[in-house]
């Protein structure tokens, strides 16, 4: 499964399963003239609805702004960037709000919360600027996955780093988007923390189908996903299904062997 | 690490200028009243030496008393005139006959000259003024050689539209209110006239229309002959004056004259500064709360500096260095400012009448120095605070994520803020109810304690304000709502500072409603009960009229009866106090006035009505002698009477006409009040005592709504000039939150890109800004409407027994007040917002 170190379009998916997001031919240059930057040098990606996905992949190799990109937060150079049959890149800027509150939810490594409003208020303000009512049976369900039921009426300042990282996931979470984008989610945290909020990641896949992309440096935080997908200078290297920390780090080191020969 | 302030403040450029702004307008009232005072002095100056001679002899009288009382009527027989001639060290002596109620009538029928500057008639003399000088230079035709010639000044004849040649039409206080005379010439005066008009008649003339016909004369200058100085021949002519006149030298006597003139305009002075002072309380909040944001915002640098071995003091010093140069740049635009305010002064004075075009604008080194000190010892004492909480940024906090400068705990401040709040209230209240010397400077302090103590306490003060708005915001708008509520009670201190700016111009203009409401109240129900007279008639230039023109009136048909009434000042034991002249005669036409003892229609030429409070304090009662001095003349007055309070008789002095000329008082009515005869018809008796004084544009006739009207439209008047100049307050308060609202959003740029990303629109993101800048808006405006009301009864109350007497609360003018400072709020939160919006969302998550 991780031969094919050149592939033009990653597409293990079974045939019959529906594509959440696809990403075609991307390209996303910074700047421009001697001090341009091109982060992504083309990349094709089809993300399945229902699977978590990991992105992978040594620094500067240009997840963020894969996933930034995919998420509708920055514009691209080229290519083009669907979520299920809405194509974001000409979408104005307006619209583009709109599919952000609608149909994509965040998790970023840090500061995820506004730190004058409770957990509780937090968890709801994606609906809340939607002005939609939230469906009480889903947020009850959300809320006992997270497992904060007794510190809802806490501000983030009063919730440790981890607690702080479930409630953003449950933030994603409550609105029921297509896909949830987490960059590093875990990157701050201890190891028991990380499991925490990983796990509940990995049960909102498997319990209520949510598809997620999750970019992280750590094998462990990876082996979590069904899908780990590697991208070394702005293009994408190889993949695995099912991975384990142990396969993980070896890809890794032969993508480094290969980055160094 | 002064590079380093200074970096940092070219960084934020922007943010300098507005903190700067504040103190621009303020230094800007201090350097223009300044200016503007300076220039008026110097005009006068100049104008005041060409009205004197080498040395001036005049009667006691018309040395004493100042611009608020009356010219004197005392004069100078001609007999004199030609003895003064014959002292030795005098060239010649020429008598001088001024009228201070010579006005001219213009071609469409108009009165020329404002409500202020006098409308002179003179005699014509070839004499010079002090030193040689040539008063009028005449630059067409030739002087008046005959009766019913006359001389016009050039400015009043252009505005007049008559030229050489044509019959003009005058009108004057002496006995013969018309006047119709040839314009044989046009002179120009040396040092301009700053608005008066100048009407220059034969001697014999002028001696008829101003002097009743008899051979005496206002003064006499006495011109020396070369080698004889001033003072030579002052002590020369006064060695040869019978007692009653004095001889003073050119010099003083124009300084004099100068000096009074000053004194009369003081006002415009003090005014301003008052609105420099309120205008550099509002900054200074303005500058505290930016330096405490900065001081916030760069906790993480200046823990920095300190890790890396800054002291205390230096980081302190840093700050305080930016301070400078804030105050600095503020003063310096603000004195720039001044001139022009200085210069919009001086139009707008142009526009009443004083015209000081002639003077180019003064900036005495003295305005300079004052300005810039001023300007810098308020930024420094504002952001003293800031710089020492600066100062104690632990050096750890460098290293630290979180929120490093907590708020520290509000109990001290409340202690203080009570305190401050609790002093002034006493002062206050000394200053309006209790007999303290300078009241005024008791009620100026107590309104400065107290609106500080507010502030001090307002972030306390202010928590049920936004909790009650941010109830209704969070129905309304939901999250946006909630957020903007939420970031309104997130920095209490900065929300309440910023609020406080607002409150005190709120305050200011929100008592001046009161005020204005209850004394126009006050005058609607004085006119209604206490007003017997159907018609009142007044000058339109505020000096007093001719007595012709009464007795004219009288012959009216249909006219009742009409009564005089004159103004004048006394001095008695040394204080000036106000006398009102009346014709006992037709008293009843002056209203119902309740009488404590004695009746005002028995007053005769030797007794005097005194007022009930005045009887009271100096335990005066009917067969009392009390003297009265007016100018130099003496005279021992009967108390006849004592009066109670009314609307037009609150003077605590009432002579008879007579008795008031005796003491050498004005022979010209400030007022005359007219009844109707029972049956005549309102409109037809209005009709034709306009007719009566068609051809007398100096006074107009009014019926009773009409007066009414005038009365409360000069109060508008007063009202709407302290608003726009309190605006100006409002405008600085409207920056500080700007500015506040702008560095919160530098602060929560993170926060913000990150409600970007989960969804929040740029509308609704500036909608949460709009919002949170109107809860400040709104606080400041509940605030100030709280404590003006306060305030404003408070003064009600203080004059109640000098003819406030109505309380009236215009709650409707205050609630709009309410809604213009949410329109505050709206417009303060726009560019902040603009901004916020324009924010590039991944940047902002990801910044540092
Ligand atoms: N705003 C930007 N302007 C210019 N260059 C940028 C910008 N953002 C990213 N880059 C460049 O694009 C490349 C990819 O960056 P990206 O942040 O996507 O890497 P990454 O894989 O997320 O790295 P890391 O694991 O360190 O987070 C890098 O070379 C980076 O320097
Ligand atoms: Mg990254």
């Amino acid at each position: 499964m991780t031969t094919d170190l050149a592939p033009e379009r990653r597409d293990t998916t079974p045939a019959t399963a529906r594509v959440a997001a696809r990403v075609t031919d991307l390209v996303k240059t910074y700047g421009s003239g001697d001090t341009a930057v091109t982060a992504l040098k083309g990349v094709s990606l089809d993300i399945a609805a229902g699977e978590f996905t990991a992105i992978m992949g040594p620094s500067g190799s240009g997840k963020s702004t894969l996933m930034h990109c995919a998420a509708g937060l920055d514009s691209v150079t080229r290519g083009s960037v669907q979520l299920g049959d809405i194509e974001l890149t000409t979408l104005k800027e307006k619209d583009l709000t709109k599919v952000r509150r609608d149909h994509i939810g965040f998790v970023f490594q840090s500061f995820n919360l506004i730190p004058t409003l409770n957990a509780e208020e937090n968890i709801l303000l994606p609906l809340s600027i939607a002005g939609r009512k939230p469906d009480r049976a889903w947020f009850d369900q959300v809320i006992s996955t997270v497992g904060l039921g007794d510190r809802l009426g806490h501000r983030p300042g009063e919730l440790s780093g981890g607690q702080q990282q479930r409630v953003a996931c449950a933030r994603a979470l409550v609105s029921r988007p297509e896909i949830i984008f987490a960059d590093e989610p875990t990157g701050n945290l201890d190891s028991t923390s990380g499991a925490e909020v990983l796990g509940f990641l990995r049960r909102s896949v498997d319990e209520f189908g949510q598809t997620i992309v999750m970019v992280t440096h750590d094998p462990g935080a990876a082996s979590w996903t069904d899908r780990v997908v590697f991208l070394a200078d702005g293009r994408i290297v190889t993949e695995l299904r099912e991975p384990t920390p142990e396969r993980i780090l070896e890809t890794m080191k032969s993508l480094d062997a290969k980055v160094q020969g | 690490m002064l590079r380093a302030s200074w970096k940092s403040l070219m960084a934020r450029k922007l943010r300098l200028f507005m903190s700067a702004f504040a103190i621009i307008l303020g230094v800007a009232f201090v350097a223009g009243s300044f200016v503007f005072t300076d220039t008026l002095g110097r005009s006068f100056d100049s104008i005041m030496t060409s009205t004197v001679g080498d040395v001036v002899v005049r009667p006691v009288a018309a040395g004493q008393g100042d611009l608020e009382s009356q010219p004197s009527t005392a004069t100078v027989p001609g007999s004199l005139v030609k003895e003064l001639a014959d002292v030795p060290g005098a060239a010649r002596a020429d008598g001088n006959i001024t009228n201070f109620g010579t006005f001219v009538v213009g071609k469409n029928g108009k009165l020329i000259g404002g409500f202020g500057p006098p409308g002179i008639g003179v005699n014509f003399t070839d004499g010079p003024a002090a030193k040689g000088l040539q008063p009028f230079t005449l630059t067409s035709g030739h002087w008046p050689q005959a009766n019913g010639e006359v001389v016009l000044d050039e400015k009043t004849a252009q505005k007049a539209g008559y030229l050489v040649g044509e019959k003009i039409n005058l009108v004057s206080s002496g006995t013969q209110p018309r006047i119709q005379a040839k314009l044989v010439g046009i002179t120009r005066m040396e040092g301009g006239t700053a608005g008066a008009s100048i009407s220059v008649f034969t001697t014999e003339e002028a001696r008829t229309l101003f002097m009743e016909g008899k051979d005496v004369y206002s003064d006499v200058w006495v011109t020396a002959a070369s080698g004889t100085s001033q003072e030579e021949l002052r002590d020369a002519v006064a060695a040869k004056l019978p007692k009653d006149y004095e001889a003073v030298t050119g010099d003083s006597a124009a300084a004099a004259a100068a000096t009074d003139v000053q004194e009369a305009l003081g006002f415009i002075t003090t005014f301003l500064l008052i609105f420099a002072g309120v205008a550099l309380v509002v900054g200074s909040f303005l500058i505290v709360n930016t330096f405490s944001i900065l001081v916030a915002q760069r906790s993480r640098e200046l823990a920095l500096f300190r890790a890396l071995g800054s002291t205390r003091r230096q980081v302190a010093r840093s700050v305080l260095f930016e301070a400078t140069v804030t105050g600095l740049i503020g003063s310096i635009l603000g004195l720039g400012l001044g001139v022009v305010i200085a210069m919009g002064i001086r139009a707008l004075f142009g526009q009443f009448g004083l015209d000081l075009s002639g003077q180019s604008l003064i900036i005495a080194p003295r305005t300079i120095v004052v300005s810039l000190v001023v300007g810098l010892v308020v930024t420094l004492v504002a952001a003293y605070l800031p710089a020492r909480n600066a100062g104690k940024v632990p050096p750890v906090a460098a290293m630290r994520d979180d929120a490093i400068l907590a708020e520290s705990g509000m109990r001290g401040r409340t202690i203080v803020g009570t305190i401050l709040s609790a002093v002034g209230i006493g002062l206050l209240g000394a200053g309006l109810f209790a007999d303290v010397p300078k009241a005024t400077y008791w009620v100026g302090a107590g309104i400065l304690g107290i609106v500080l103590g507010v502030a001090l306490i307002s972030p306390l003060v202010g928590r049920p304000v936004i909790a009650g708005i941010g109830w209704i915001y969070r129905k309304t708008f939901g999250a946006v709502g909630l957020m903007a509520q939420q970031n309104a009670q997130r920095n209490p201190r900065r929300t309440g500072a910023t609020a406080s700016a607002l409150m005190i111009g709120v305050t200011l203009v929100s008592m001046m409603a009161v005020f204005g409401a209850s004394a126009k109240a006050s005058v609607d129900e004085a006119v209604d009960k206490e007003f017997v007279a159907d018609y009142v008639v007044s000058s339109v230039v505020g000096t007093p009229f001719s007595p012709e023109v009464t007795r004219e009136l009288a012959a009216v048909k249909g006219v009742d009866q009409v009564a005089a009434f004159r103004w004048d000042q006394v001095t008695v034991k040394g204080s000036d106090r106000q006398v009102t002249g009346i014709d006992p005669s037709h008293i009843g036409v002056l209203g119902p006035t309740p009488m404590v003892a004695g009746k005002l229609a028995g007053l005769t030429t030797t007794t005097v009505s005194v007022s009930e409070e005045l009887a009271k304090a100096e335990k005066l009662s009917v067969g009392s002698k009390i003297d009265l001095t007016r100018g130099g003349t003496t005279k021992p007055f009967t108390v006849g009477a004592i009066h109670g309070d009314s609307a037009l008789l609150s003077s605590d002095y009432l002579l008879s006409l007579p008795a008031l000329e005796s003491l050498g008082g004005p022979k010209t009515d400030s007022y005359a009040f007219i009844t109707r005869e029972a049956g005549a018809s309102a409109v037809q008796v209005g009709r034709d005592l306009d007719k009566a004084l068609a051809d007398l544009p100096v006074v107009t006739v009014k019926d009773q709504g009409e007066f009414a009207d005038e009365q409360r439209a000069q109060i508008n008047q007063m009202l709407y000039l302290i608003y726009a100049l309190l605006g100006l307050a409002v405008i600085i308060a409207i920056l500080g939150i700007i500015n506040t609202l702008a560095l919160s959003v530098i602060e929560r740029t993170k926060e913000i890109g990150l409600l970007r990303a989960v969804g929040l629109s740029r509308r609704q993101l500036k909608r949460m800004l709009r919002l949170e800048s109107i809860v400040i808006a709104l606080l400041g405006a509940a605030l100030g409407i709280g404590l003006g009301v306060a305030f404003g009864v408070a003064l009600q109350r203080s004059l109640a027994d000098d003819g406030i007497d109505v309380l009236a609360v215009p709650w409707p003018q205050l609630g709009f007040f309410v809604a213009l400072a949410g329109l505050v709020g709206v417009v303060a939160a726009w560019w902040p917002g603009w901004r916020a919006s324009r924010l590039d969302i991944l940047r902002a998550v990801t910044t540092e």
